[in-house]
């Protein structure tokens, strides 16, 4: 183990370790804590110059004033209204795609897997014109479900490279096994592969949900007015409208930052178990 | 592909024809809104176009007016100061990783809030930065005044801008780098480790020797995701800053926007071709990427 475990090491240095963790932790946290004690601070005290004092009193109903004055319960529900079908989407598109490129040898195959993979690091600004004027000319800018199918179409690049890569390091013999048998192709994906990728689907579905929920801008681009905006963009317009009303921005933003703090604290190991995907080999 | 003469075969080969059912819808998808839309945007950048009217074909002149505009070179200079800074993300990662490599009570729960910054929404990290700064009243605005007896109007200097908003980048991308080592770090071979001990390996000479050459798989993804992210930044310079002031913390994601869509007009054209210069300093780092997975991919074969 590198570092040296901290057990074997002086009772002193023990000491400072177990005192170093917290103050890290705070000095790493800082701005957000900041951030959450404002939340909760009344306007008065912001009046009165009382920024980081104790809070005359605990104002959590500056999270009420944030819902009953604004639209943050539209943005939120748009938020879902995007994020749900887009992890539906992607994720099974991708189950089909990753099966295809995993199990199955021809020609075109790797060229195709890194087109797929190569589509996903592009700027979102050389796509911008185009997506815009393509969803247009469907009828559906300014619908959930019109950024919906370009986010499913986008992260569909990711997945797959997460999916196929996944498949590969199932045991083939299964799938060989399958076919012996007689089984058709349809059915060993359904009833050998699937039953397999759980964990992956977990992984993906976390993954996909946090940056389709944090995604901003294609909501700028596809998207205008409280009607379809997702909270990232209706967070925005809200700064706009609250100028040092910080009591109010930082309970929105705690808002905001919620759902994807509690998929991650709920689906930990398959968050991370997603993201570090190709760190160890 | 050749769908009509697969269809023929497909009794005979069910095996050649079935990977392309499985890819067609998401090939479809991918084909229309992520690879068509690339060398659209390539076509729409020798035009004039407002996004109503008729386009008309105008040739090079957009990218020639881009040679002429300052704006253009204050982006591209700001994007180089990001990608550059921005790379301290995977070194602080790498020192975060380490320090929180232990087994100690609750240390689960610590790595879990050390990664907290990643999970949140970009514009949230902009807005808790914004108020971080804000002068007058900002947590480190204070502590600076504190310290000098001034405060530092950060967002609000020219100079100073860029910096404060990739600090406020950085706290994110640490932490991904940091988590990214973390999982690294668990599949170091110790036994590697105890023999270097043996020989008297200690520190950093232990760190930069044995297992730092361990991390590489980690490292590259650290990397990858790194210039990417640096590349991309949008989010913060329109929450925190909208690229002030006086467009001094532009950069090419966000003039790009900025021409093509909002109040300064609906230069379609324009915007393509800033974003098509954006798209071919990418590729230079996408085919380096691609290049590397390639080979690996050759090599398991």
């Amino acid at each position: 183990m590198f570092p040296r475990p901290i057990q074997s090491m002086s009772p002193a240095s023990k000491v400072a370790y177990k005192i170093a963790l917290p103050v890290m932790l705070v000095l790493w946290l800082l701005p957000l804590l900041g951030v959450a004690m404002t939340s909760i601070r009344p306007s008065g005290d912001l009046a009165a110059g009382n920024y980081f004092g104790i809070p005359s009193r605990l104002a959590f109903d500056n999270y009420l004033t944030v819902f009953r004055n604004t639209d943050l319960e539209r943005y939120l529900l748009n938020s879902f209204k995007v994020t749900i079908p887009t992890v539906i989407g992607a994720v099974g598109l991708s189950c089909l795609t990753g099966f295809a490129l995993a199990i199955y040898k021809f020609k075109s195959n790797l060229i195709l897997f890194f087109i797929f993979v190569a589509g996903n690091f592009v700027p979102s600004q050389i796509l911008m014109v185009p997506v815009r004027d393509l969803t247009v000319s469907m009828g559906m800018y300014n619908t959930t479900m019109g950024l919906a199918l370009f986010h499913i179409a986008f992260q569909t690049g990711f997945c797959t490279l997460f999916m196929r890569n996944f498949i590969k390091a199932l045991p083939f013999e299964l799938v060989e096994a399958a076919r012996v048998e007689g089984v058709s192709e349809w059915q060993i994906f359904r009833h050998v592969v699937m039953p397999l990728m759980r964990p992956a689907i977990a992984a993906l579905s976390v993954l996909v949900f946090t940056f389709i929920w944090n995604d901003f801008f294609w909501a700028m681009v596809l998207t205008t007015g409280a009607a379809t905006q997702p909270i990232t963009a209706g967070l925005n317009s809200l700064n706009g409208q609250w100028i040092a009303a910080w009591h109010l921005v930082s309970a929105g933003s705690i808002l905001a930052a919620l759902p994807p703090v509690l998929m991650f604290f709920l689906m930990q190991r398959h968050f991370i178990a997603g993201l570090t995907l190709g760190a160890v080999k | 592909m050749s769908a009509s003469t697969d269809s023929l075969n497909s009794r005979r080969r069910p095996r050649a024809f079935a990977p392309w059912l499985f890819l067609a819808p998401g090939m479809a998808m991918f084909l229309f809104y992520v690879i068509i839309p690339i060398f659209q945007s390539l076509w729409v950048s020798f035009y004039d176009w407002d996004g109503l009217s008729d386009a008309k074909w105008i040739g090079i002149a957009n990218y020639l007016e881009l040679l002429d505009d300052d704006a253009f070179y204050t982006s591209l200079k700001n994007n180089i100061i990001w990608l550059v800074l921005y790379m301290l993300s995977v070194p602080a990662g790498l020192m975060i990783a380490l320090f929180l490599n232990q087994t100690v009570r609750g240390i689960r729960i610590y790595k879990s809030l050390f990664f907290f910054p990643f999970v949140i929404s970009q514009v949230v990290v902009g807005l808790i930065f914004s108020w971080f700064y804000a002068p007058g009243f900002g947590l480190l605005y204070k502590l600076i005044e504190l310290v000098t007896g001034q405060g530092v109007a950060i967002l609000a200097d020219e100079n100073l801008v860029t910096y404060g908003i990739i600090a406020a980048g950085l706290w994110p991308q640490i932490a991904y780098c940091m988590i990214l080592y973390l999982t690294g770090l668990n599949a170091v071979a110790s036994d590697q480790i105890e023999a270097a001990r043996l020989d008297g390996a200690k520190g950093w000479r232990m760190l930069w020797y044995v297992v730092i050459p361990q991390l590489r798989p980690a490292t590259f993804i650290a990397i990858v995701v790194t210039v990417i992210g640096a590349l991309r930044s949008f989010d913060l310079v329109s929450i925190m800053t909208s690229g002030g002031p006086f467009g001094s913390s532009r950069v090419l994601s966000y003039f790009m926007y900025e021409q093509a869509l909002s109040e300064y007009g609906y230069r379609m054209g324009y915007g393509a071709a800033i974003a098509v210069v954006l798209f071919a300093i990418m590729i230079i780092f996408i085919s380096g990427f691609i290049w590397k997975m390639w080979r690996d991919e050759k090599g398991v074969r």
